[in-house]
């Protein structure tokens, strides 16, 4: 049969987000998958060098609406590693419940979504009922839903408040038995069995080789977790277990995601019930001294990296954020090839795909077909001409 | 201003749209905040389906566009295109800070300044991203709208009355 191109995107009822997919499909079997990402570039690396410390954690939150904790928190552990300044402990233990409360919140909407896919709407309205919890607490503890804006270089921006660390902590005994609850289900119901077992599946071999990160590698078998291995906040006080799976395909993943559910819940109540008293920020420099960074932290996707740059000023000379979403694409693009057409949609959703942070734009020489570099100035006459286009100053 | 006559066929269209209308959700670029948060709605805790309120993938199908976040260049035309192929009457919620001005990322190189550069917008909801609670109310607001603009016969008599406000205020300020 000839190959056929289907176009997927970037406005389609199956996708969340904006993002095209050029799978290329000989009858049901796909032969190969051409990914645009482009559609959610905003330009945030090149913002970010021109705020302070103060007025760039806003904006790096904004990156993603799910994991935006994950990218405050790289981002402040970066420069306060490299203005060597200390934050207290209490401030740290904060930072780690927030983390971990965002981990379970963006599992649970995964676990939904991921049900979604395979027409298992039962499971999607019952894991974001129980996320509902999970965000009364984050908003008690942030005042926000979503953006919870707690972060600051030098600690973080409120105390938690004993009747807050009450009432999160008698949320969580419910919420551990609806996530057992979701590990029968996962192991015993035959319609995610039967759509989840064997599908997507990626060996040990070609996670290392692809690059693949966080629940898409430890569902192979690599048994890798930056927490773990490069602790930071409070994770080396913490008694926890990294979760691995062997079987490596969408099933696991599932497996391995749940099994981080249980395991955030117990790293959340370890780190309210022994929490440290003192202060939550200590009055850190305005500015950082010359020096880069490599910040590394487990996002609930993976492993996010910030490349942090500054130059003796109160803002970085240059960032470079690598999401885990960018790193898993590669995995998925391959273990598409030669499934069934059918099977897209639960394979592209186990890596829990997250395209406004992975948005990468190249600039192609439309004659030519060449990329090629533009400079920062040419992308702003760019910008002041459109302006004048649209008939604004 | 008396409502325009209308035959019965008409007022049962109407009075359906009120009582059922159809979302379509667009992504012109968000971070997802807005998107999860409409999500939120539509789960048993809010449930925004007891308005009759139904997500629809096709744009075809809908009475209101939600265009959540800012609106990149790249997806500028896409939105345009998806506008256009809603069916009259049509209404646009911008959601959250983007929709109105670009939010924390105003000014920066890929972004357009507002929703409003590209479509018409008939209502904005506020916040960062804005609670499930401010999103059903801004669907409310646009179902009153809608009745409103039927009883008026269309959208034109707002941008009348916007017309009757500024002109004695911009005559008097001389411009």
């Amino acid at each position: 049969m000839p190959e056929v191109t289907v176009p997927i995107g970037p406005h389609h009822p199956a996708l969340k987000e904006p993002v095209n997919f050029k799978v290329i499909a000989d009858g049901e079997k796909i032969v190969r998958l051409e990914l645009d990402l482009s559609y959610s570039h905003r330009g945030i690396e090149k913002a970010a060098e021109q705020r302070d410390f103060i007025r760039v954690l806003p904006l790096l939150e904004r990156v993603c609406g799910i994991c935006s904790h994950s990218h405050s928190t790289v981002f402040v552990k970066g420069i306060e590693e490299i203005m060597q300044v200390e934050i207290p402990p209490r401030a740290q233990y904060i930072r780690t419940i927030i983390a971990e409360l965002e981990r379970m919140h963006s599992h649970l909407l995964w676990l939904g979504v991921a049900a979604h896919e395979i027409g298992f709407n039962t499971l999607f309205m019952w894991t974001w009922r129980d996320r509902e919890l999970v965000q009364d607490t984050l908003e008690e503890m942030s005042g926000n839903r979503v953006h919870y804006g707690m972060n600051e270089v030098g600690g973080v921006r409120c105390d938690l408040a004993p009747h807050q660390v009450s009432a999160a902590l008698e949320r969580l005994p419910f919420l551990e038995e609806r996530i057992h609850q979701y590990t029968d289900m996962v192991n015993d119901q035959q319609t995610m069995l039967l759509r989840f077992k064997g599908v997507g599946k990626l060996s040990r071999e070609e996670v290392l080789n692809y690059g693949a990160v966080g629940p898409t590698a430890r569902a192979s078998g690599v048994d890798y977790d930056v927490r773990r291995d490069d602790p930071y906040l409070a994770y080396a006080d913490v008694p926890w277990n990294v979760v691995t799976d062997t079987n490596g395909d969408v099933y696991g993943r599932t497996c391995v995601r749940i099994g981080e559910l249980h395991e955030s819940v117990n790293i959340v109540r370890y780190c309210l019930e022994n929490i440290p008293e003192g202060p939550v920020r200590i009055n850190a420099p305005k500015i950082a001294p010359d020096g880069e960074i490599m910040s590394r932290y487990e996002a609930p996707r993976g492993e996010l990296v910030h490349f942090i740059r500054t130059n003796g000023t109160n803002k970085v000379e240059r960032i470079d954020i690598r999401t885990p979403t960018l790193a898993n694409w590669t995995s998925v693009a391959m273990c598409l090839v030669n499934k069934n057409l059918a099977d897209i949609p639960v394979i592209v959703a186990a890596i829990d795909p997250c395209l406004s942070c992975t948005s990468r734009i190249t600039l192609i020489n439309t004659p030519g077909g060449k990329p090629g570099i533009i400079t920062f100035d040419e992308l702003r006459k760019r910008r002041q001409i459109s302006d004048k286009g649209r008939g604004l100053p | 201003m008396a409502a325009p006559l209308q035959c019965l066929s008409q007022r049962l269209v109407n009075w359906a749209r009120i009582k059922s209308p159809w979302i379509t959700l667009f992504n012109s670029g968000a971070c997802n905040a807005c998107d999860i948060e409409i999500i939120a709605c539509l789960m048993p805790r809010f449930d925004i389906e007891r308005f009759g309120i139904l997500a629809k993938g096709s744009p075809r199908h809908a009475d209101i566009l939600i265009v959540t976040g800012h609106v990149t260049l790249k997806q500028a035309s896409r939105l345009r295109r998806v506008w256009e192929q809603i069916p009259e009457p049509r209404y646009v919620i911008a959601m959250g800070a983007c929709g109105a001005s670009a939010g924390a990322f105003h000014g920066l190189y890929h972004v357009m300044e507002r929703v409003e550069d590209v479509i018409p917008v008939d209502v904005y909801a506020a916040g960062c991203p804005p609670r499930p609670d401010e999103i059903i109310n801004a669907v409310v607001t646009c179902l009153n709208l809608l009745k409103e603009d039927q009883v008026h016969g269309g959208k034109e008599w707002r941008q009348r009355r916007v017309r009757e406000i500024m002109e004695p205020m911009e005559r008097k300020a001389g411009i």
